[in-house]
């Protein structure tokens, strides 16, 4: 017959002590004989004495003798398992892929359609084939460069214009790597070295788009090998971790260039972007066509007199935009439900969670161009030429004005405002699906091709000549080197270009030091600087201009150089001329 | 190993830059707390001190160095007008980066102590209300300006020694040599850190002996946290063209690699840290 003792631990003069609780005469405990304090209660197990704490009143105590009587009496009879102490947990079984990959198709299988079911399992076995009877984390390093070599070898068929648009054959499988999880702990794995080193033993490649999310709380050591990778190839773009994770979370991929989205979750309707450079002619012209002179938007008041006036064109100008952002966002709905009807990527939407989130990203492509022509008008004379059709086609800009670049506010706020301004107006229009509207400031390529279609500007560009790259300062106009450019771009801001606000830079090697331990530290340095000061995306050239000139000279001599043009990294040898002379004609910035 | 004749050069003070009397005359001011000019501002990378730098450059230099690259700086009024409140803000735009980017500001020149009342108001600034790490980038010349309460604002000297002998130095800068040995001594002495440099000129500071000169006293410093041998480049020939000066060492080639790590190997034979 079990049996349960109840003790009392009290304090005397000589200290602690623990005793039985004393029975009266009449068999009854004497609850009261004893001191103040605290009860245990007392059984045996397996010949040993055990002991635990039973409360501080007398039905606690009797409450816990109770319950360890019913135990005992359930451990005998076999009900309950007697109490074992802690072992280490059995190592776990080694995960093989083709485990995985099936569980997760038995999952597809259950949840959707068999059509989806086919499309996917097809993929998944190849990728299978690919590690055969591997555990995940056996994959060698040699398996990993032989992977990232079949996301190089991708091509896609396309038409001239698409390749006008978005030259060197991107093919947007963008990895992200490293970044900081929400409890603190870094995600940088072995992985993440492993797909940086890959780099290093392929030779510089534009695919797959390498993206290290940064964070100045990234282990050291980690950031210190990005930075050398980003020198010697010049193939990493860098986006803020600490951005992403505050509005997707630390689960957070890139999609398309630098699109952040929670994995599995989120997808986007792709809205390219629109020129706002030519609005703001469009504006001063009242809604013609400075190169051909025809009527594209509705009729307006166009511009009088000699010079223009600030307050003027920019209330032009955003009446402008009121127009192009409803334009915009109907042609995008068309497009995509269309795209839906017709082409409902089945494939691809089996990979997320219901509901999904949509995103629809809308974009603006000359915002430089746009910020500096307003600050031209505001800060110096702008004097426009007319010809004989009556269209402004040319402005004299006389005496200086402050360019967006160099991080003086008052260049910058204009281009914070077109922005904030831009993304109110198509917040406005009602989306397919009920899209998120976002709005990106990144070009690709797509920056020479909108240039080239665009007449002269009261910023002083000429007609045809590129804009800068996304949200790039115009190139040459940033003067104070490449941290006060960096600035610039940093106070645009990110809750108005959810999609991402893209900064391309290319820095002399020398500027970063002379050795390579100090260009490691310096490089790193500017990171830590430039994502703690908000910015959200930069692209790294470490680059001498003679290498570019050279290199479209004889193409032969450099099959891998590897560029990162606006969110995306190219080959620069399959860049058409003209984008290779825009690359050429970037700010090299040879002084920070 | 050769010795290279040194080139027949003469000071430059005996071209251009006028008499000692008007070195005394343009050391006699010290300047305002509150006004200062500068010729121009740039960030740099762990050139100028540790990490990224916000860098200014300050006008007007005692010191007429062959080599200088900057001889639009000479002359203190040739520099842009500043009051110190400016210039702190610009400043205090870049204070975020620069913390996040372990650097600081470095005041360079010209020589920036010959501004010294300005330097010491901008600086303390910089300190106080930015927290930021503070570099000065001087020839010593001018060391004996510096207060204590100077001395402890700066986090960091660059410290040119020119030359090791008063003959040498008096070609290279046409100035003297003993006061930036006296300061040199004096940042020691009270525990001050310095990057001590030595500007590398074929045929005129490659001479073992005189390198060793520069050598064996810097090893008498405590503090030294490292030696920079800048090796001499024609970068700054344009400038002199233009200011219509004539330039003395059109025809010198550039420090050769092997000539550069012969100089920096004599500073490690004495126990220095060359990078």
């Amino acid at each position: 017959m079990a049996h349960v003792n109840l003790l009392k631990q009290f304090k005397t003069g000589t200290g602690w002590v623990m005793k039985s609780i004393p029975r009266k005469p009449n068999g009854q405990r004497d609850w009261g004989a004893l001191p103040d304090g605290s009860y245990f209660i007392e059984w045996r197990e397996e010949g040993k004495r055990m002991r635990s704490p039973a409360g501080s009143t007398v039905s606690q105590a009797l409450e816990a003798q109770r319950i360890k009587l019913a135990e005992i009496a359930a451990t005998e009879v076999g009900i309950l398992q007697r109490y074992k102490p802690l072992q280490p947990p059995p190592e776990p079984e080694p995960i093989r892929l083709s485990a995985q990959i099936r569980r997760y198709l038995d999952q597809i299988d259950t949840l959707k359609k068999p059509n989806t079911y086919r499309k996917y399992n097809a993929v998944l076995m190849r990728f299978d084939e690919h590690f055969p009877g591997r555990e995940l984390k056996q994959i060698s390093d040699e398996e990993l460069n032989d992977f990232v070599i079949k996301l190089r070898i991708v091509r896609f068929l396309r038409t001239p214009e698409y390749d006008a648009l978005f030259s060197g054959d991107p093919t947007w499988v963008t990895e992200a790597i490293g970044g900081m999880g929400d409890d603190g702990r870094t995600l940088v794995t072995r992985t993440s070295f492993r797909l940086l080193q890959t780099l290093n033993n392929l030779g510089p490649g534009p695919e797959p788009n390498l993206t290290v999310l940064w964070s100045p709380r990234l282990p050291q050591g980690f950031k210190d090998f990005a930075a050398r990778v980003s020198i010697d190839t010049s193939s990493i773009q860098y986006e803020s971790d600490e951005l992403l994770r505050s509005v997707t979370g630390d689960d957070t991929a890139i999609a398309c260039c630098v699109s952040a989205m929670p994995v599995g979750k989120q997808m986007q309707f792709f809205g390219a972007r629109v020129n706002l450079a030519k609005t703001l002619l469009y504006a001063i012209n009242g809604g013609r066509d400075e190169v051909s002179g025809e009527q594209v938007a509705p009729p307006s008041t166009p511009v009088t007199g000699e010079y223009l006036d600030y307050d003027d064109v920019r209330a032009k100008l955003d009446a402008e935009m009121d127009w192009l952002a409803r334009i915009y966002v109907d042609a995008l709905n068309v497009i995509h439900y269309m795209h839906d009807k017709y082409a409902y990527e089945r494939l691809e939407m089996a990979l997320h969670d219901y509901p999904v989130r949509r995103t629809m990203a809308m974009g603006i492509a000359g915002l430089a161009v746009v910020a500096d022509s307003l600050s031209a008008i505001r800060d110096a004379r702008v004097k426009v030429v007319r010809d004989d059709r009556g269209l402004v086609v040319d402005y004299e800009v006389e005496g200086d004005y402050p360019a967006y670049g160099n991080n003086d506010d008052r260049a910058d706020e204009l281009a914070v405002w077109i922005v904030e301004q831009f993304m109110g107006k198509v917040r406005q229009h009602p989306t397919y699906r009920d899209a998120v509207h976002t709005q990106s400031v990144l070009t690709i390529t797509s920056n020479v091709v909108y240039g080239k279609a665009t007449g002269n500007t009261p910023d002083g560009r000429r007609s045809g000549e590129p804009f800068s790259p996304g949200a790039n300062p115009m190139n040459g106009r940033d003067q104070h080197g490449w941290v006060a450019s960096a600035l610039s771009v940093a106070k645009l801001p990110y809750d108005q270009a959810l999609d991402g606000i893209s900064l391309t830079s290319t820095l002399v090697p020398s500027v970063l030091g002379k050795t390579p331990a100090e260009q490691v530290a310096t490089l790193t340095g500017l990171l830590d600087g430039y994502f703690e000061g908000s910015g959200f995306h930069v692209n790294i050239n470490v680059l001498n201009r003679d290498t570019l000139v050279d290199a479209m000279e004889h193409p032969e001599k450099y099959p891998q150089l590897t560029i990162r043009v606006s969110g995306y990294a190219v080959n620069f040898v399959r860049l058409t001329r003209e984008q290779q002379l825009d690359v050429l004609h970037r700010t090299f910035h040879g002084a920070l | 190993m050769t010795i290279s004749k040194r080139l027949a050069i003469t000071p430059v003070r005996e071209h251009h830059g006028g008499s000692r009397a008007d070195l005394e005359a343009e050391l006699a001011v010290e300047g305002d707390p509150e006004i200062g000019y500068y010729h121009s501002y740039e960030i740099t990378g762990s050139v100028n001190g540790p990490g990224i730098r916000f860098t200014l450059y300050l006008s007007g230099c005692p010191l007429r160095c062959q080599y200088c690259q900057n001889p639009d700086m000479w002359t203190l009024r040739n520099g842009r007008r500043v009051t110190v409140g400016r210039m702190f803000d610009e400043v205090a735009k870049y204070a975020s980066f620069i913390r996040t980017a372990h650097g600081g500001i470095t005041v360079s020149g010209g020589e920036p102590m010959l501004q010294i009342r300005f330097l010491q108001a901008l600086l303390r600034r910089c300190k106080e209300d930015l927290g930021l790490h503070t570099a000065v980038d001087t020839s010593g010349f001018l060391g004996a300006r510096a207060s204590e309460d100077f001395l402890d604002l700066v986090d960091l000297f660059l410290l040119d020694i020119k030359a090791g002998d008063e003959e040498l130095y008096h070609l290279v800068t046409s100035a003297e040599l003993a006061p930036t040995l006296r300061f040199a001594r004096r940042l020691s002495d009270r525990g001050n850190r310095m990057w001590v440099r030595y500007v590398l000129v074929p045929g005129l500071t490659d001479a073992v002996d005189d390198v060793e000169k520069v050598a064996r006293f810097t090893s008498t410093l405590a503090h030294v946290e490292r030696v920079e041998v800048l090796p001499f480049h024609q970068l700054g020939a344009g400038k002199w063209a233009d200011l219509q000066l004539s330039y003395q060492l059109t025809d010198v080639p550039p420090a050769a690699p092997e000539l550069v790590r012969r100089v920096e190997d004599q500073f490690r034979a004495h126990g220095l840290t060359v990078v």
